[in-house]
């Protein structure tokens, strides 16, 4: 009060400019910090999972026989043996699937961008995709069970799964295909036109190659998905000890079904082949993810 | 696995290079709508035509084109046929089943399937156990992942961003059964302790008193929903983390201009714009928990008593309950019942990805 008569040289109105409040600063710290915790968060289950896979899974997939043996005639408390069978399986399963999901799903990308744009079917298209994407595997399951299996009267086999696990596939090649033709430059496009290429023809030998390896990547990464699903395989597969060459007829193991069989099994041998298949089947991810990045990066479009 | 395509597509279109003067049916001209029909011409007009005294504004048909275009028509209206047939299937399957149930189907918790002369199936039970993991699931994970998709946008070093991105998707390629051999074995038993004191402290709380498991098995829901939450965090986070990512440059510069703090700029423009995009990354993410099948089925302690409405109860929900019932399948009524809770799952799922897909639709024409 005093010094405020006195002091001649304080200025009329308060600085324009004055600096953040405690309170403000306070509640800025604090949200960086939650937002960073929520990063954390994320990090360590993932951690956790896979140092959990890796700590008990590594001993037996270190076995050569892993690789190499089914379980055929084991007893459930015998600790050899491997999961080829289910490693056969697995692969095969998958690469049935791709076969059979690629032509589907690249077909329907290059009507979504080539001929469909903007017409009503391909809106519902699009939408059905997007439906599609969001159905759970198990209804993929019960869909191929109703249609395949109890319907036209085939058997349980691991094209059964094959089949399930395509309409979990079919969504992930369509959207890739999509986003990969749209950025295949049109200038490519215009340049085939203009020398009197047919449409058709422009797509098949300019377009397409141009996308093709966005569109393999997207393919990889899509079959590193589905080759985990576990629920299609357990209503339409079957598990089978020993290997099963042939992915249409009879019982076929994958690793998800060797999983859900062994988990079952309380003896030691059962606890290492759950978790040594869950490695291997991690294992396996990782190299199609990883195989997927390379050729991403090694045949990108350049802009 | 795709439920991050639905940004990544905006995004790519936003990157989809001579939009404006793409020619006839060509890409980037697809959301526009009004720049190509049916009736495009298919191909270049060659000069071969008008020298054979043909007009010139005649399009060439050639086979070529018609086949392969058919092909692509076909393509698509089969994945339209696919999901119709999905439905269709399913409600053929389950209809019988329905008729020979002896309880009602939503009324009742009885699932007694193993004789098909005397079926008697409801899903009330199931439903209980579905939705309860899956909003707990949802309750935890939304804040987590609105942070994470935040930390990623406008938080973490440049640099550091991508490689950080990436690792929350890792998540998301981790498979299911995996998650629950993790969820039962590792994390269960670590979380028996807290569920112990939750239940000791807060047990009046009928959401923490004793269900109808006992508590130190760690099958219950509680364990489930932690397990689904770290599931669906990758989901949310990768759709969040888009749309965030599309808050416009202005907006932030101008809050930031205004002497708004970080916490401020992102509270006042990155939130309100990204809002719609966020609650319909959480519906994808719901709706990718409520069809969980594996982790679960693994998880949950199985029990043929009523659930007490607690997060300590076992049970199965829809899904995992079909999972265990897959052995069971050795007749057509009995698949049936089934597949006649894997209809109403069907339905469940298509509603909220529906409702997920209309709330994105809507924020992209009116932004």
């Amino acid at each position: 009060m005093t010094t405020a008569t006195t002091d001649l040289h304080r200025p009329a109105t308060g600085p324009a400019f004055q600096g953040v409040g405690l309170g403000r600063k306070v509640k800025n710290a604090v949200a960086t910090t939650l937002v960073a915790l929520a990063f954390l968060v994320a990090v360590v289950p993932l951690v956790w999972v896979l140092w959990s896979v890796l700590e008990k899974g590594l001993q037996p997939v270190l076995h050569a026989d892993w690789w190499t043996h089914s379980l055929y005639g084991l007893r459930p408390y015998d600790d050899r043996g491997g999961a080829y069978h289910a490693i056969y399986g697995t692969v095969v399963q998958a690469l049935s699937t791709a076969v059979l999901s690629v032509p589907v799903g690249v077909m329907v990308g290059v009507y979504l961008v080539e001929y469909g744009a903007g017409t009503r079917l391909a809106r519902v298209t699009t939408f059905m995709v997007d439906i599609l994407t969001g159905v759970p595997s198990i209804v993929a399951g019960l869909f191929v069970y109703a249609l395949w299996i109890s319907i036209l009267g085939f058997g349980r086999s691991g094209f059964a799964v094959s089949l399930s696990l395509l309409l979990l596939m079919i969504p992930v090649v369509i959207r890739t295909t999509e986003e990969m033709l749209r950025i295949v430059p049109n200038e490519l496009r215009e340049a085939s036109y203009a020398l009197g290429v047919p449409k058709w023809k422009t797509i098949v030998k300019i377009v397409l190659p141009t996308a093709m390896s966005g569109i393999v990547t997207g393919v990889m990464l899509g079959l590193a998905r589905v080759m985990g699903e576990t629920a299609p395989a357990l209503i339409v597969g079957a598990y089978a000890s020993s290997i099963n060459l042939n992915v249409f007829d009879g019982n076929q193991a994958n690793l998800p079904l060797l999983m859900n069989d062994q988990f079952a099994n309380p003896e030691t041998a059962g606890f290492n082949r759950t978790w040594g298949a869950a490695m291997t089947l991690v294992l396996i991810i990782m190299l199609f993810n990883l195989l997927a990045t390379v050729i991403s990066r090694l045949s990108a479009i350049k802009k | 696995m795709s439920d991050s395509t639905l940004a990544d597509r905006s995004a790519s279109a936003k990157e989809t290079p001579g939009r404006a003067r793409a020619p006839h049916g060509a890409p980037g001209s697809s959301r526009g709508g009004a720049a190509s029909s049916p009736d495009t011409p298919e191909g270049p007009i060659s000069t071969a035509n008008t020298a054979q005294g043909e007009p010139a504004s005649t399009p060439v048909r050639r086979p070529g084109d018609r086949v392969f275009r058919g092909t692509a028509v076909g393509a698509g209206a089969f994945i339209v046929v696919l999901i119709a047939a999905i439905g269709l299937f399913l409600l053929l399957q389950a209809v019988p089943a329905l008729r020979a149930n002896q309880v009602g189907f939503l009324t009742s918790g009885v699932w007694n399937t193993t004789d098909p002369n005397s079926l008697q199936f409801g899903i009330l039970h199931l439903l209980w156990v579905t939705v309860a993991t899956s909003v707990l699931a949802l309750a935890l994970a939304m804040p987590v992942s609105l942070g994470i998709a935040l930390f990623l946008t406008h938080y973490a070093p440049r640099r550091l961003a991508r490689p950080f991105a990436y690792v929350v998707d890792l998540l998301a390629a981790v498979p299911s059964i995996i998650f629950g051999l993790w969820g039962i074995k590792v994390l269960g038993p670590t979380l028996v302790p807290v569920a112990e004191w939750l239940n000791r402290n807060l047990g009046f709380v009928p959401l923490f008193a004793q269900g109808n498991v006992s508590i130190s098995g760690a099958g219950n829901v509680l364990t489930a929903g932690v397990v689904l939450a770290v599931m669906i965090l990758p989901v949310i986070t990768a759709v969040s983390r888009e749309v965030f990512e599309r808050t416009p440059k202005e907006h932030i510069e101008g809050a930031l201009a205004l002497g708004a703090t970080k916490w401020e700029m992102v509270r006042t423009t990155v939130i309100p714009f990204g809002k719609a995009g966020y609650v319909s990354a959480s519906m994808l993410g719901l709706g990718r928990a409520l069809g969980e099948t594996v982790a679960l089925y693994l998880i949950l302690s199985g029990t043929g008593a009523a659930p007490k409405l607690s997060f300590f109860d076992g049970g199965a929900t829809i899904a995992s309950k079909i999972a265990l019932g897959a052995g069971e399948f050795n007749n057509e009524l009995t698949a049936g019942a089934y597949i006649a809770a894997g209809l109403v799952l069907f339905a469940l799922t298509f509603a909220v990805n529906a409702l997920a897909r209309a709330i994105v639709a809507r924020k992209k024409v009116s932004a």
